[in-house]
């Protein structure tokens, strides 16, 4: 290949990634820009790129004035202990998966595509039903617990992919040398699998820290909702006040984008080390 | 240390049978080399042994003491893996002690154990550093070094020295026979190297197809292979066979070629006149003949080795080959006339047993 | 007796081994209770729910009534509508999300500087919650507060800026729009773990052998991503065809149900209409669809994959 050739080629390709990354960034830098525009402003420059003048009152008054922060305690608890609670079954479950040959392993298989197949809005009644029969609406723990199990069969998955990319030898060394199997799990096996769990709580925190169905439904309470509903109260109560809708949305994006950055290099490397093999 | 005894053990996956009936007693101290080609059954039998893999039907006892019950740790044996099996995230220092803290041994008596282990292997100056940045050499003597101080009943060796370089292989070979030498521990060692088998086993077990073919010293395997699979498996290059016909007549001491060429054996074998039979040959065994006697072949090719050269030959278009030390002067024509020493002949049966000649 | 038993190795129980054939379900069956009691015994009530009417703020509804929601169905516009719908945003933005997610992972394959914050960024929108996406992106489209009916226009495409989501003919594309850009870095993500794990070698062999980069890319890539391309793409139309939170929040399946699928649709007679019997009957048409296309789809995959070997 000729210089001119590669250079050319090397434009393209950075060209092509400027794209991306504009559409990918500009709708997030438009909520940024919604955000710090003072509500006369709104309106009038709508469509102009940067408000002829920056407020941050909107910010101001949502950390002051509305339930934000009481909703963001809120959603760091749920997002944070799903998080946990899933990733602990999804790496015992994961493991399982990963290590043993046992009756009934396709059946587990089955069972957890199943759980990936149908529209949600069908089991919103059920577990409402469920939930409030053992008096856990409008309560943190019921949501903590929903999303657990809606996020534990992708978890486990991503969980065993991360397993199968450790020598079996390691473990079997420690089991050697007189370790149980599960405390070989834990010495050697745990450790080593970091990565992988960093990726699986940094994926789950992100999904439940978002998710608005089943917070809507079973949560009623403003002292125990979520800020997905919570933003939703922006749109109801405060007649629809954009800026400061945006200015909450933008908050509440940062931990959670904040997750992402740190894992999304995990997740790549997750999926490579085993579960796109079969 | 312990004597370890497999009792008509048998290993099946599904339906499939991987291991059949297989006997065999360590002694104390013992260096026991289980060698075959890969898919034998040989490293199922070492997981056996380890207790990493199941035993479908039989026993295996260690010290006198059944194991079937026993998890791997509690067999109170040490295994050196072929891809080393080091822990990533640990020091050298800390691999070679998991063991003893697991075992709550006094810190005094680990750290005088793991300086122990480390001097012997030349570990020293390594203790710090994590696996990455060892050397394949290194590796190895890590694994080795976290077999060794726990002081186990039995060592077991998982084609150790694979995965490395043929010089490194060579040096490693004798370390594992020096430190066998100090510590007398029972050891298995599984190889699909016959050279490893022949250097450091007291004695060798042959596999093949999840049979033992024919358990006995190095030497016992290499002069009196049981059967053809050990005669072919056993020595490098590899022994040479020919197809013959047994001849009684006579002093009954003599097979026919093919081609009607009579072979001198040195005893008579217990067979009837007709009987088919393989004739086996090394090829270091095989004499050039100087004057006129012995059976024409056509030179093929010739590999020098440095030590001497390996001689390709074509007998009645058959492949054969001859080891000699020295130069190739003399053997430069495209034929010359080889001399199959009678008393160096082996003789096997229509089943590939070996015929024990009188 | 007893030592003959012995020496056969006799049928003993010990206890590890017994401890040994329930360790496989120790480990899983915390995750099993979970997804039983709160996926499973819900989907069974809720497909229970498909042959009773359920509806919520009515004390008097309840009892079989076989089925009477099926034949509802046949003569419900609304469903026939969002049935075809459904099948148009699906195709739609799967085809769109794994076209451009594939030309990203392909992109950020080779190394390039800065490539770990590119990567990063692009793969951001990943983060942002659904609604929030479906929020956005109105706004987006919206001529007053938005740019880009403004953009269409100046490109021509748009004689004048106008909102696409209330146009019955266009207004599909904007959830469509809001999907692809949600969903793009689900398939890069796993589309360049997939590249990845190919080995180099072969592409230096294949270079050594003459190959130009087009053939390298359908002789060695094409054949390793097959596996994973299946595997996603299957996985994710499931999802798309399942996922309302877009359109509910973006054009509440209107202007006039033109962008009613059938998963916004559930969502509407049941939240809206407070039918949940109704509701769960369509959903389980839903299902069973999509469970004829999975199968169809293993099928497929299993067929061609019996031809490689």
């Amino acid at each position: 290949m000729t210089a001119s050739a590669r250079r050319l080629k090397g434009g393209l390709r950075a060209a092509a990634l400027s794209l991306y990354l504009a559409f990918a960034l500009f709708p997030l830098f438009w909520l940024l820009k919604v955000s710090v525009t003072p509500n006369i402003l709104l309106y009038s420059e709508g469509i102009r790129m940067w408000p002829s003048r920056m407020t941050l009152d909107h910010y101001a008054y949502v950390l002051t004035h509305s339930q934000f922060p009481v909703f963001f305690r809120n959603s760091s608890i749920v997002a944070g202990g799903t998080a946990v609670c899933v990733t602990l079954l999804a790496a015992l479950a994961g493991y399982a998966m990963s290590r043993f040959r046992f009756r009934g392993k396709a059946v587990i298989v089955v069972l957890m595509l199943i759980t990936q197949m149908f529209p949600l809005a069908m089991l919103v009644a059920p577990i409402f039903r469920m939930m409030a029969s053992v008096g856990l609406t409008n309560n943190l723990l019921g949501l903590v617990v929903v999303y657990t199990a809606f996020n534990v069969p992708f978890a486990t998955f991503l969980m065993q992919s991360f397993f199968d990319g450790i020598p079996k030898d390691l473990e079997e060394a420690a089991m050697i040398d007189g370790a149980t199997r599960f405390v070989a799990f834990r010495h050697i096996v745990l450790p080593l699998t970091l990565p992988g769990i960093a990726a699986t709580l940094g994926f789950v925190f992100t999904a439940a820290w978002s998710e608005l169905l089943f917070a809507l439904m079973l949560i009623s309470d403003n002292q125990v909702s979520t800020f997905p509903v919570g933003l939703l109260t922006f749109v109801s109560k405060f007649s629809v006040d954009f800026g400061q809708m945006m200015a909450a949305a933008v908050m509440a994006l940062v931990p959670a984008g904040f997750f992402f950055l740190l894992i999304q290099r995990y997740l790549v490397q997750g999926l490579t080390a085993g579960a796109v093999k079969g | 240390m312990a004597s370890i005894v497999i009792d008509r053990v048998r290993k099946s996956y599904a339906d499939v049978a991987v291991l059949h009936d297989v006997d065999l007693t360590i002694d104390d101290g013992e260096f026991i080399v289980l060698v075959g080609p890969s898919g034998c059954g040989k490293s199922t039998l070492l997981r056996m042994i380890a207790g990493l893999d199941d035993v479908t039907e039989g026993e295996i006892r260690i010290a006198g003491r059944p194991v079937g019950h026993l998890s791997p740790k509690d067999r109170d044996i040490a295994m050196v893996f072929q891809s080393y099996a080091l822990y990533p995230h640990m020091s050298v220092r800390d691999n070679m002690s998991y063991g003893l803290k697991l075992r709550r041994t006094p810190k005094e008596k680990i750290a005088s154990a793991v300086s122990g282990a480390a001097r012997t292997l030349g570990l020293d100056a390594l203790l710090d550093r994590r696996p990455k940045a060892l050397s394949g050499g290194q590796r190895q003597r890590v694994a080795m070094g976290r077999a060794t101080v726990r002081s186990p009943k039995a060592f077991l060796f998982d084609e150790p020295l694979s995965n490395l370089d043929a010089r490194l292989r060579e040096q490693m070979r004798s370390e594992i026979k020096r430190l066998h030498g100090q510590l007398k521990a029972t050891s298995v060692y599984v190889t699909h190297d016959q050279i490893e088998a022949m250097t450091l086993a007291d004695r060798i077990v042959a596999l093949q197809g999840g049979r033992v073919q024919q358990v006995g010293t190095p030497l016992e395997l290499y002069h009196t292979p049981a059967n053809l699979f050990v005669a072919g498996f056993m020595g490098s290059p590899g022994m040479n066979f020919l197809s013959a016909t047994y001849l009684a007549e006579g002093d009954g001491k003599a097979v026919m070629l093919p081609d009607g060429t009579r072979l001198a054996l040195a005893g008579r074998p217990p067979l009837a006149t007709g009987t088919r039979v393989t004739i086996g040959v090394r090829p270091e065994h095989v004499a050039i003949a100087s004057g006129g006697d012995g059976l024409a072949v056509t030179v093929d090719l010739v590999e020098p080795t440095g030590l001497g050269f390996i001689l390709h030959l074509r007998l009645h278009d058959l492949p054969f080959k001859i080891f000699r030390q020295g130069d190739t002067s003399g053997v430069d024509r495209p034929q010359v006339r080889v001399v199959l020493p009678a008393a160096r002949l082996h003789l096997f049966d229509g089943d590939g047993r070996r015929v024990a000649l009188a | 007796m007893t030592a003959s038993l012995l020496a056969h190795g006799g049928p003993r129980k010990p206890p590890l081994r017994l401890f040994q054939r329930v360790e496989p379900y120790l480990y899983t069956a915390p995750s099993l209770v979970l997804i039983v009691a709160l996926i499973l015994v819900p989907l069974a009530l809720g497909v229970s729910y498909a042959f009773q009417d359920v509806q919520l703020l009515d004390p008097l509804s309840g009892g079989y009534v076989g089925l009477d929601h099926f034949r509802d169905m046949a003569g419900d516009k609304a469903f026939r509508g969002a049935l075809a719908n459904t099948l148009w945003w699906t195709a739609a933005s799967v085809v769109l999300q794994f076209l451009l997610g594939l030309v990203l992972a392909l992109l950020l394959d080779k190394p390039f500087r800065g490539r770990g914050l590119v990567q990063a960024l692009v793969f951001l929108p990943w983060a942002v919650p659904s609604f929030l996406v479906g929020l956005n992106w109105a706004w987006l489209f919206n001529p007053v507060v938005g740019p880009i009916p403004g953009w269409l226009t100046a490109l021509g495409l748009m004689s004048a800026p106008t909102n696409i989501l209330s146009d019955p003919a266009l207004a599909m594309w904007g959830p469509i729009a809001a999907n692809v850009w949600g969903g793009i870095p689900f398939f890069a993500i796993t589309l360049l773990a997939a590249l990845q794990s190919i080995p180099r070698d072969l592409y230096d062999a294949a270079a050594i052998d003459g190959a130009s980069a087009l053939q390298r890319f359908w002789s060695i890539t094409v054949p390793f991503l097959a596996p994973t391309v299946v595997t996603t793409v299957l996985l994710r139309t499931i999802w798309i065809a399942n996922f309302a939170d877009l359109i509910v929040v973006m054009t509440n399946g209107g202007p006039a149900d033109h962008t009613q699928i059938l998963s916004s649709y559930i969502f509407t007679v049941a939240f809206k209409q407070l039918d949940f019997g109704y509701a769960s009957a369509v959903a389980l048409v839903l299902l069973a669809l999509l469970s004829l296309y999975t199968l169809s789809i293993l099928m497929l995959r299993r067929l061609v994959l019996k031809d490689h070997r």
